[in-house]
């Protein structure tokens, strides 16, 4: 995968704009939290493109009786860190999320809509 | 020369990009949030492609399964269709655009996707997956033992996380709405929760024929 | 629901695997993908599809929202409880090297240990969420 160079990099940054573009370019605030999601899920995109290790495999060690005959040369894992800690963030991004939209709920009890220039004007 | 899984890798991002640009796209909520599960469920897909399995796993269940059903229940709550933007995406645009650009501009000095010389894989990565087999046992999947064994101060912080949240939410949705008060025309009133602005106002127009005209003092401050 | 034949047949028949297979995940996710965040999340997974196949009443009949809170709260006391064990013992907070004889099988009990409080932690709360948002009555109507 050397041969794309950074491609990977610019496709997810391209993504991640993409989520930014709905977080701030609408008004409605479910539509908002599905642009965070979005942008969420690039940014762990690009945290485990950073763990890729070109010819690796999944960090799964193999034992070398079960290797066979390439047991002579060392196998190549990715690097497990970026995976551990992505991991631990898609639970977390999912209980946050869950925090927003509740707070969407009460918005909309309270306002009587989640459109944010509707929630400007009725505020008063 | 290109090898199939990076023409995999290639195709994925690029149908990823096609469902995003789909969400900003579709006016309607329920549409937007099953193109945000298929967003999750592709992006795992992709993991697989990186290797990082135990990512897709969590992205698959989480991302796919658990967060559109929980979209799905607020979308159920507080209506399915979204309104015309109002303003103009010009400046959005602009600040995407510019965001973007000084991210790629940031990409320039980072080493090549994938190189096993890149500095990301010479710190502590080497060790956990040579030393880990002696120092924490049997225990192929490295993951796991990063997760639970060299870092489990983290995951005891992320467990305590996804605890608080859900006492945030409890503490949000667990009691019923609440009447709020609201300023309107010079003087507050208490209004029902669930109350548009439309039926606000009805309501003061039909209050205001009964009313008796304000003392001159304060109508002339008014 | 109740004319949904298939639907409900087919939740009864997949239901146990998914139990089982979330057991699966965090038995087996020493050894492949998995461990207890996944195996949390398709455990509640199976709770979520019971509650919209048979209605959210039946689901709480199955198991209530003190319990999904109670597992939400226990979850990470079991996780802080194995590091509280490895310091009565000698070693480090969430050192496991000391929960057994030999090390490394201490640091399997360990993980053991661990994973099974983020298991219960994760499905607790990604139930008690669910139950949350399900439960609440939409005002306009």
């Amino acid at each position: 995968m050397i041969a794309l160079g950074l491609f990977n990099y610019w496709a997810v940054i391209v993504l991640m704009m993409v989520g930014f573009y709905t977080l701030i370019a609408r008004g409605n605030l479910v539509k908002k939290l599905i642009g965070l999601n979005i942008f969420q899920t690039s940014v762990i995109l690009m945290y485990v493109s950073f763990g890729k290790v070109e010819g690796g495999t999944a960090p799964i060690l193999i034992e070398a009786a079960e290797h066979g005959a390439e047991a002579a040369e060392p196998i190549l894992y990715s690097n497990p860190i970026p995976h551990v800690l992505m991991l631990t963030a898609i639970v977390v991004g999912v209980a946050t999320l869950a925090l927003g939209l509740s707070l969407v709920v009460r918005i909309k009890e309270a306002f009587g809509t989640v459109e944010e220039d509707e929630i400007q004007s009725a505020s008063l | 020369m290109i090898s199939p899984t990076e023409v995999v890798d290639i195709v994925l991002l690029i149908l990823l990009a096609v469902t995003g640009v789909a969400v900003i796209r579709t006016r309607n909520l329920f549409a937007a949030v099953m193109l945000a599960g298929i967003y999750s469920l592709v992006s795992a897909g992709l993991f697989v492609v990186m290797d990082a399995v135990d990512v897709a796993f969590t992205e698959a269940a989480v991302g796919a399964g658990i967060s559109t059903v929980l979209m799905l229940g607020t979308l159920a709550l507080v209506g399915y269709q979204e309104h015309e933007p109002r303003h103009t995406p010009l400046l959005p645009l602009f600040v995407v655009v510019l965001t973007g650009g000084i991210l790629v501009y940031g990409t320039t000095d980072m080493p090549p996707f994938g190189h096993p010389e890149n500095p990301a894989h010479q710190h502590v990565a080497p060790h956990y997956l040579e030393e880990s087999e002696h120092e924490v046992g049997h225990i192929p999947n490295v993951v796991t033992s990063v997760l639970a064994s060299y870092r489990g101060y983290d995951t005891m912080g992320e467990t305590a996380v996804v605890f608080t949240a859900m006492v945030g939410v409890l503490l949000l949705l667990s009691r019923g709405p609440l009447p709020r008060r609201v300023h309107h025309n010079g003087r507050w009133i208490t209004v029902r929760p669930g109350t548009t602005r439309e039926e606000l106002e009805a309501r003061m127009l039909a209050e205001s024929g009964d009313e008796p005209e304000p003392v001159d003092g304060e109508g002339a401050r008014g | 629901m109740d004319d949904r034949v298939i639907l409900r047949v087919g939740a009864k028949i997949l239901i146990p695997f998914i139990l089982i297979f979330a057991l699966y995940v965090q038995f087996h996710g020493d050894y492949g993908p998995g461990g207890g965040f996944q195996a949390g999340v398709i455990f509640a997974a199976a709770f979520v599809l019971y509650a919209l196949v048979f209605g959210l009443g039946n689901a709480i009949k199955v198991l209530p929202p003190k319990a999904a809170y109670f597992c939400g709260a226990f979850g990470v006391l079991l996780f802080v409880g194995v590091g509280y064990a490895s310091m009565a013992l000698g070693g480090e907070f969430l050192n496991y090297s000391v929960l057994a004889h030999d090390p490394t099988h201490g640091q399997h009990y360990g993980i053991i240990g661990v994973e099974l409080g983020v298991l219960i932690t994760v499905f607790g709360v990604m139930v008690a969420l669910f139950y949350a948002f399900a439960g609440r009555r939409r005002l306009d109507r």
